[in-house]
């Protein structure tokens, strides 16, 4: 590993200048519609400084802070994947000329981006996209693009939120790969600096054009021990214990049908999953019937046209609908993908509007390693208000 | 496109309503020139008194029916139409009229009007779809202009028109609109709401009324139970039910249960 380096609050400012300069789109968190959300930034300035997120089943609140962190919360409703697989996108146009359709193929997105902040669970969340989108026969050549001139500065989360269970996951909260630098912020007695380490050899090349110095072993120690407290603050905890084959095994848990009471099939959870890669297609024509697109658009498992077919749809029930969605993310994307499909980072159980809670209803469905026992105990559980 | 070919001819009638999704289709303003282009403006009272005889290709349907005269009325524009599309929630669920649907009728009349044996109504305010039969129903209090220029587009090419049934949440999570609901605890009814208006008000900090209608599948029972733990009363929970498609099946449905619940409590 290449050695650490350090930076302050205005070597992160000279950072995001140098990568504009660059050419690059810098993205990164910032304060918009009582959250932290991801959107252009042009300085430190517009990123949240001094605001905490507290989060919970379907609750989000800004909190302001005893300090002044620029990244001290978590993470809020966007996730990188509304750049790199945006959710509305034309993929032609066509023209009718005398004789013949013309199709006129987009241009390609001329746009360089460089993510300020990603987090870990973040990271393994893109590796996991670029499996579905850049492996096997269909390649998607317009993430591809986007994916590759992307510059991607990692940070260390040094707290965790109350619907993180990345440590379940395995998936942070330190950012182990995929970075082109990483960030560790520390504010320790009046000190305020960043511990960067570099991924790449683009990183490193861009860490010389800011004034830095050689870590400190003591500095490197309060970083980790930052990362340490956020390991021990996970607001939740799943086993996933051969999870695949319970969620096999109990395809008609009874839980099934009282998550279907209080899920709404409003699709939100898909939205958020910094995974989910689903898209529908839209033809569209103009009045005239001589212009005609096509666009993709994010779509959910959740709709009814999802999974229509012909004679109708397949999944009718917001059960089975639930379901699908469940078993893919932690089972069957096993079998397709080769991991998990989820990272742990929390959204789904955060903007759930309803607070369904995945971590909560994983344990009740695969209950025991005796799926039978599980299903009993569940009968003789009574519920309330459903 | 060659114009010898004969343009379609369409009709707009109303029923009880405001007229705002008709004026939806003058609203259309930059498409609108390009629409009387492809189809024949052949009788439409809110833009021109020129009316050309039936049979139409096409009617477009506003309002609801709330009086014996119009309940006749809509069998006649069926019988002179090939394809009848209801525009907005008075057409599609009974408007906000149909408010008068959970009272009696009679007793609004004799508090309202002077001399009540005028007036000749109909105890319910009802959607078309209750007298005749319906070829597509476009929702919206209003309609959405960009809609209804889809679906005619879509009628005039013989393709479905692209009008998901899907929640308000995708349209608020595709614009990046972050949720009301979950961030400020707001009472917002996008969860059970049909697609369409482009989820206008939360991008604007304000929860859901929906205008759109119940979505498919509306689990009208589970966003109230919500609504409820966080604070809402009975009332509150009932009124965002009572709106404009307060006779929809789902939200008539939901009201009712909490109405009833006001009268045990």
């Amino acid at each position: 590993m290449t050695e650490k380096k350090i930076i302050d609050r205005e070597g992160l400012n000279q950072l995001i200048k140098v990568l504009l300069d660059m050419g690059f789109q810098v993205a990164g968190p910032t304060l918009r519609d009582e959250a932290i959300v991801y959107e252009n930034i042009q300085s430190i300035k517009d990123l949240p400084e001094g605001w905490t997120d507290e989060q919970d089943g379907g609750i989000y609140r800004l909190k302001k802070r005893s300090d002044k962190a620029l990244f001290g919360y978590v993470v809020g409703p966007h996730s990188w994947k509304k750049f790199l697989h945006p959710p509305e996108r034309r993929l032609w146009k066509a023209t009718l000329n005398e004789s013949d359709f013309e199709i006129i193929p987009e241009e390609s997105d001329p746009r360089k981006f460089a993510f300020l902040g990603v987090r870990s669970c973040e990271l393994h969340a893109i590796a996991i996209q670029d499996k579905v989108f850049l492996e096997g026969n269909h390649k998607d050549p317009s993430y591809q693009l986007r994916r590759e001139n992307a510059f991607f500065i990692a940070v260390h989360c040094g707290q965790a939120g109350g619907t993180c269970f990345c440590v379940s996951m395995n998936t942070g909260p330190r950012a182990e790969s995929g970075f082109d630098l990483a960030l560790t912020e520390v504010i320790h007695d009046n000190d305020h600096y960043f511990v960067v380490e570099t991924g790449s050899d683009r990183g490193m090349d861009v860490i010389k054009k800011i004034p830095n110095r050689k870590a400190e072993a003591r500095e490197v120690e309060h970083a980790d021990s930052k990362i340490a407290e956020a390991t021990a603050q996970m607001g939740r905890v799943l086993d996933t214990t051969n999870i695949k084959e319970l969620l096999y095994q109990n395809l008609e848990h009874p839980q099934w049908d009282d998550i279907a009471n209080r899920c709404l099939s409003c699709a939100n959870c898909t939205m958020v999953c910094p995974t989910c890669f689903c898209s529908t297609v839209e033809d569209v024509t103009d009045i005239t019937g001589d212009h005609a697109e096509r666009w993709q658009k994010w779509d959910s498992c959740f709709t009814m046209d999802f999974s229509h077919l012909h004679g109708g749809e397949v999944r009718t029930s917001t059960k089975s609908r639930y379901r699908q969605w469940m078993t893919h993310k932690l089972a069957s994307w096993q079998d397709q993908f080769g991991s998990s499909g989820c990272v742990g980072c929390g959204r789904c159980i955060t903007w759930c509007p309803v607070a369904i809670d995945f971590t909560e209803e994983v344990p009740k469905i695969c209950g025991s390693e005796n799926s039978n026992t599980a299903v009993t105990k569940e009968n003789e559980a009574p519920h309330e208000n459903s | 496109m060659t114009q010898s070919v004969k343009k379609p001819k369409v009709a707009v009638w109303k029923f009880a309503s405001c007229d705002g999704c008709q004026l939806s289709l003058l609203d259309c303003e930059d498409e609108l020139l390009a629409v009387t282009e492809q189809i024949e403006i052949a009788n439409f009272p809110e833009a021109s008194r020129a009316v050309i005889k039936g049979p139409y290709d096409l009617s477009l349907v506003e309002g609801s029916i709330t009086t014996p005269h119009d309940a006749e009325r809509i069998q006649m524009v069926r019988s002179v139409s090939k394809f009848v599309i209801t525009i907005g929630a008075c057409a599609t669920a009974g408007g906000i009229q149909a408010l008068r649907n959970f009272k009696d009728v009679n007793e609004f009349i004799s508090v309202v009007y002077a001399s009540p044996d005028y007036i000749s109504t109909l105890d319910k305010s009802t959607p078309i779809s209750e007298h005749i039969k319906v070829d597509f129903e476009l929702r919206g209090c209003p309609i959405d202009k960009m809609q209804l220029v889809e679906v005619i587009s879509a009628f005039l090419k013989g393709r479905k028109p692209n009008t998901p049934a899907h929640s308000t949440c995708i349209d608020c999570k595709r614009r990046g609109t972050v949720c009301v609901m979950v961030s400020q605890g707001k009472m917002c009814m996008g969860p059970v709401t049909h697609s369409g208006c482009g989820a206008l008000c939360p991008s604007y900090n304000r929860g859901c009324y929906g205008c759109f209608g119940p979505k498919e599948t509306a689990n009208t029972s589970s966003l109230s139970s919500w609504h409820k733990k966080q604070g809402s009363d009975n009332d509150e929970i009932l009124r965002a039910f009572r709106g404009f498609n307060a006779y929809s099946e789902p939200f008539r449905k939901e009201s009712e249960l909490h109405e009833k619940e006001n009268t045990n409590d």
